[in-house]
Formats: structure tokens, C-alpha cells, sequence
């Protein structure tokens, strides 16, 4: 069962990948899950790269469902500068669940390197969102390089891959399936277990089996 | 090659370098720094350059020079390097020079903000640089029609000898679709015997250069380059037109605010209310006989842009001011929700009945 897998996870789980593989998507589509599996949960916006969609575009959705919401004050604003709230380090302290969405490739992971040393203290698990269609990991070896690289800036080991391989609004059954075998070998070449592969809920699937639906949250922009 | 997820900035430089394009000088600004972040990335691997300028005015300077030796070349920007741009553009314009400029436009005056806008139109389309000259402009209106501008930018610029500029927006560099390149990459590209690739002692050497010591030859010069401006006009106008042959009012719109202008105009035609758009693809050559042909049916003009109304006097003159033209637009990067949209066709479809 996903919902076992994902109950599975560390307190503290990262969510890393290359700039577009749908770490935002995959980040609070997690939190709203375990939010609704009853356990406290928190979601912090570690993204100083993409200053147009952000987990901040959900804050409504999230907080409604009761998860609390950690995201820099400028988020979406004019002022793109990086900096991130002291109160991240509330994440480290308390009781709850706390899903890190980091900004994309090593740049983002600089970010994610700051909290290193409480990150390997509290214990952690840490996902590599690829999409098979996105250009520059369209194939297992570059999705890994990508990976590679995002490990060498942050020091933190990945735990997890989560196929998110999707083509947007023209993701069908078939551009699902195609995916498998990618997910598969990059799985195998890192030595990492697949976690799940995410699938929009309005894609309809043959089997659910190893499937973690998720509701588009991308903010549209027309 | 099948379809593949691309951010628009990541679209237009993969069809770039698809389009024989080996040469990109920039220098980073939000919202179009994926370019500049993907040409690094890829140039090496091809044999091409990406080089990272010391500053925008460096930047178009080295397109010049590589354009100058022949080579399709690019640089690409938002609203305020563009304009620190425009120096060179006229210059690449009086030597006669082709190249890509993109402007993935942000909020301004100044430096206004970083989400989208589309406050460059009249920079873009009447004063990029100083004298008499034109760009021809691009404004396509998805990540799919942003690589096939990209592609289409460097043919026209080559048959023509002038810069191309594509007009996109922060909402179009920055969204995601799927995108096809069609076709093989281009290997064979038009022969330029004016470039400065040495003469090999067979030829008469080539000058580039936009300064002219005799005032007459200064004018002959920009005679004949008007003549091809002539020849632009009649023959590389692109528009879309939808839902306007039978339409009452007529939307004008380009880029991404033609989207939401869509979507807008499918709901007034479910109230009934007679409502269509033409979408200039080129905002120069501007399609004006599309829009005078629709004057001759249509009641009303609505122009819709993300800007305080700048593309109205093109309609206007488009129609010779014979059907009214009313304007809509937000700025400061907030983009009009098609409801708001909407609201101004009922309110033009009140006063037609």
C-alpha cells in the first residue's frame, strides 16, 4: 500500500529534483496525504530558485487542511532575493512531520545544505523526483548525474525516487507506462527504492499498484 | 522526437540550437535566466558558446561581432536589458545584421518587477534604438508556438538582414507545456556572402559598419533597407483569427494574455454575445488589413494587453478609426482572470444591441 509506504518515512522528509520534475506538486501533495492520515504536519518552502511557481501559491489549500505552513515572507513577490525564515529550524524541534521543498538542481540543494547537520540528527528521508519528459533527464544516466550533483551540494544521500513522469495536461495511461522502465533502471543503477510514481487523479490507470494519485496544484497562469 | 515538458525560456533555447544557432551572449536576469542556465548547459556539449557578458550592452555587442563573421546568433533578456540593448540593435539594424533577440518581458518603468508584463510593445514594435528601422517582432502565444517562432526568427532574419526580436512575456518563459520539435536539426543554413570571414584573397573584402560619411549614402542606405521593409510587410504578416468572421466584437490581443482572452470569449459566446479575436503573431509587419477587413462586419474593438492600453492607436489605425476601440489591461505583473475580461464584452455587447 502507498499510503503504508508513505506512513513509512522519516519525520523529516526532503523532497529534491531537477528544476521542473514537479517537486512543489509531489511536496504538497505529500503534506496534504499526511496531513490527512492524522498526523501533524508542516510544510516548509526551501526554494530561492523559481520566483514564479511556489508552494506558496497552495498556502490556502494547505492550511484549510490543518498543515502549517512555513514560506519566506517575499514569496511571490518583486523582491527575489534568497534569503529563508529563522523559523525553519522550528521543523528540526517539534513533534510534527515536516515535508522540505527544495528548490531545483544544486542550486536549490545549496539551500538544503544549510540544515545539514539537523537534518542527519533527526533522522530523514529524501526524494529524487524525476520526470522522464523532461529534456535534460529524459534519460536514466542524466537523470542521475542530476541527482549526483544535488548530493554533492547539499552532502545529504537521497533515500527515495519518485517517478513523477508526467507531460502535463496530455499525460495518459500510455506516457505513465512508458515511464516504468526509466524509473526502473534509475532505481537500480543508484541502488535506491522507487517510493511511488505520482499520477494525476483525472488520469484514469488500468491498476493502481504502486500509484500515489495527486491533484495538480501547478497555479495557472491564464 | 516526441514530446517532452519544457519551461517556455527552456523551449526557445532548444529550438534555437536546433536552428543552427552556436552562439548565445547574455546576461542574467529575472524571469528569462533559464536561457542563459540551458545554454550553458547544452553549448559545450554541441561545440557551440555560451557566454555570460559582462553586462547587456557587452552582450548585444558580441552578437554584432558574431554576426558580423556570419553565424547564427542570440542574446536574450528581460525589459530592462532591453533596453540597455537598444544601442546595439540599432546598430546591428544600420550594418544590416541578423540575430534573435528575445525579451521575456517583466513589470516596469525601471525596474518595476518580475512577474509578467507586456509594457515593451511600443520599444519593441516603434523605438527599438534610435533612427529610422524596424525589428521584425514575434509574439507567440505557448511553449509549442515560442519554439516554431524561434526557428521562423532566424529564417526571417537571414532572408532579410534585419534582428528579429520575440516579444514573450514572464508567464511564457516560465510555465510549462509539452512541446514538439518538429523535423531534423538544420545543418545546411543560408549562404551570407556579405559576412566578414575573410577574403581568402578571392573576393573583395566585406565591411560591416552603420556609420556613413556622406549624408546621401547614409540615405541610399536606409532607402533600400525600407524597400525591404516593403517587402516584409506584404509578405511575412501572421495572425490567428478565432471565432471573428460572424463576431460583433472583435478582442486584440497577443501572447499569453490571447489565452486568457479565449477563454473569456467562450463564455460570452455561451451568453450569446457575438465576441471572436485576431491574435497578431507579428506585431510588426502588424496585421492590418485583417482588422480593417473586420471593421467592415464587426461593431466594436476591444484590445486586451498587460500594459495601460498601448497597442490601441496600431488598431486604430488599423481601422482608420472607423468602429470604437475600448481598452482593458492590468500591469505591475497582475494578470486579468478571464471573468474580468468577460465583464468588458458584456459591457461593449450592452451598448451594441
Amino acid at each position: 500500500m502507498i499510503s503504508d509506504k508513505i506512513g513509512g518515512l522519516n519525520k523529516i522528509i526532503i523532497v529534491c529534483g531537477h528544476y521542473g520534475s514537479g517537486k512543489t506538486n509531489i511536496a504538497v501533495n505529500l503534506a496534504y496525504a499526511i496531513r490527512k492520515s492524522g498526523k501533524k504536519t508542516v510544510l516548509a518552502d526551501l526554494d530561492i530558485v523559481n520566483p514564479y511557481f511556489r508552494a506558496a501559491d497552495n498556502r490556502e489549500f494547505l492550511e484549510e487542511a490543518g498543515v502549517r505552513c512555513l514560506i519566506p515572507m517575499y514569496a511571490n513577490s518583486n523582491v527575489d532575493i534568497p534569503c529563508l525564515p529563522p523559523e525553519i529550524y522550528s521543523v528540526f524541534s517539534g513533534d510534527e512531520y515536516a515535508i522540505l521543498d527544495v528548490g531545483g538542481d544544486k542550486e536549490g540543494a545549496t539551500a538544503l545544505g544549510i540544515y545539514r547537520e539537523e537534518i542527519l540528527r533527526c533522522g530523514y528521508s529524501m526524494l529524487g523526483v524525476c520526470n522522464m519528459y523532461r529534456p535534460l533527464t529524459s534519460i536514466p544516466e542524466d537523470a542521475i548525474d542530476n541527482l549526483a550533483q544535488i548530493e554533492a551540494h547539499c552532502s545529504i544521500p537521497f533515500t527515495h525516487i519518485v517517478n513523477n513522469s508526467n507531460l502535463a495536461d496530455l499525460t495518459t495511461e500510455k506516457t505513465v507506462y512508458d515511464s516504468f522502465e526509466y524509473a526502473e533502471t534509475i532505481c537500480k543503477k543508484s541502488g535506491l527504492p522507487l517510493l511511488f510514481t505520482s499520477v494525476c487523479d483525472d488520469v484514469p490507470l488500468m491498476s493502481e499498484e504502486g500509484i500515489f494519485r495527486i491533484k495538480n496544484i501547478t497555479k495557472r497562469l491564464y | 522526437m516526441a514530446k517532452v515538458l519544457m519551461k517556455g525560456n527552456e523551449a526557445i533555447a532548444e529550438a534555437a540550437i536546433r536552428s543552427g544557432c552556436r552562439h548565445y551572449f547574455g546576461y542574467p536576469i529575472t524571469p528569462q535566466t533559464e536561457i542563459a542556465e540551458y545554454m550553458a548547459k547544452r553549448m559545450p556539449k554541441i561545440g557551440g558558446l555560451c557566454l555570460q557578458a559582462e553586462s547587456e550592452i557587452a552582450a548585444i555587442n558580441m552578437v554584432l561581432g558574431a554576426s558580423s563573421a556570419g553565424v547564427r546568433v542570440m542574446t536574450s533578456s528581460s525589459s530592462p536589458g532591453i533596453s540597455l540593448k537598444s544601442e546595439g540593435i540599432s546598430y546591428m539594424v544600420g550594418s544590416d545584421l541578423p540575430c534573435l533577440i528575445l525579451n521575456v518581458q517583466r513589470g516596469g518603468p525601471g525596474l518595476g518587477g518580475i512577474q509578467p508584463a507586456q509594457s515593451d510593445y511600443y520599444q519593441a514594435t516603434k523605438a527599438n534604438g534610435h533612427g529610422d528601422l524596424h525589428l521584425i517582432v514575434l509574439a507567440p502565444n505557448s511553449i509549442q508556438e515560442a519554439a516554431d517562432c524561434t526557428s521562423l526568427a532566424f529564417d526571417l532574419g537571414d532572408k532579410y538582414r534585419v534582428p528579429v526580436m520575440i516579444l514573450a512575456d514572464g508567464a511564457l518563459g516560465q510555465m510549462m507545456e509539452p512541446v514538439e520539435f518538429s523535423g531534423n536539426e538544420k545543418t545546411e543554413l543560408p549562404e551570407k556572402p556579405w559576412a566578414t570571414t575573410g577574403t581568402g584573397m578571392k573576393r573583395k573584402k566585406n565591411i560591416i559598419n552603420s556609420l556613413y560619411m556622406q549624408p546621401d549614402e547614409l540615405e541610399s542606405s536606409i532607402n533600400e533597407r525600407f524597400k525591404r521593409y516593403d517587402v516584409i510587410e506584404k509578405n511575412e504578416v501572421r495572425y490567428e483569427s478565432y471565432l471573428a468572421e460572424d463576431a460583433d466584437i472583435i478582442l486584440v490581443c497577443y501572447g499569453i494574455t490571447s489565452r486568457i482572452c479565449k477563454t473569456a470569449v467562450g463564455m460570452a459566446r455561451k451568453e450569446g454575445i457575438k465576441a471572436g479575436i485576431i491574435r497578431p503573431i507579428t506585431l510588426w509587419p502588424y496585421p492590418k488589413e485583417a482588422l480593417a477587413k473586420a471593421a467592415e462586419t464587426a461593431s466594436e474593438f476591444l484590445v486586451v494587453e498587460l500594459n495601460k492600453g498601448q497597442m490601441t492607436s496600431d488598431v486604430k489605425l488599423a481601422i482608420e478609426c472607423s468602429r470604437p476601440v475600448s481598452f482593458y489591461g492590468r500591469t505591475g505583473g497582475v494578470m486579468p482572470t478571464p471573468e474580468e475580461i468577460l465583464e468588458q464584452i458584456r459591457m461593449i455587447g450592452g451598448r451594441i444591441k
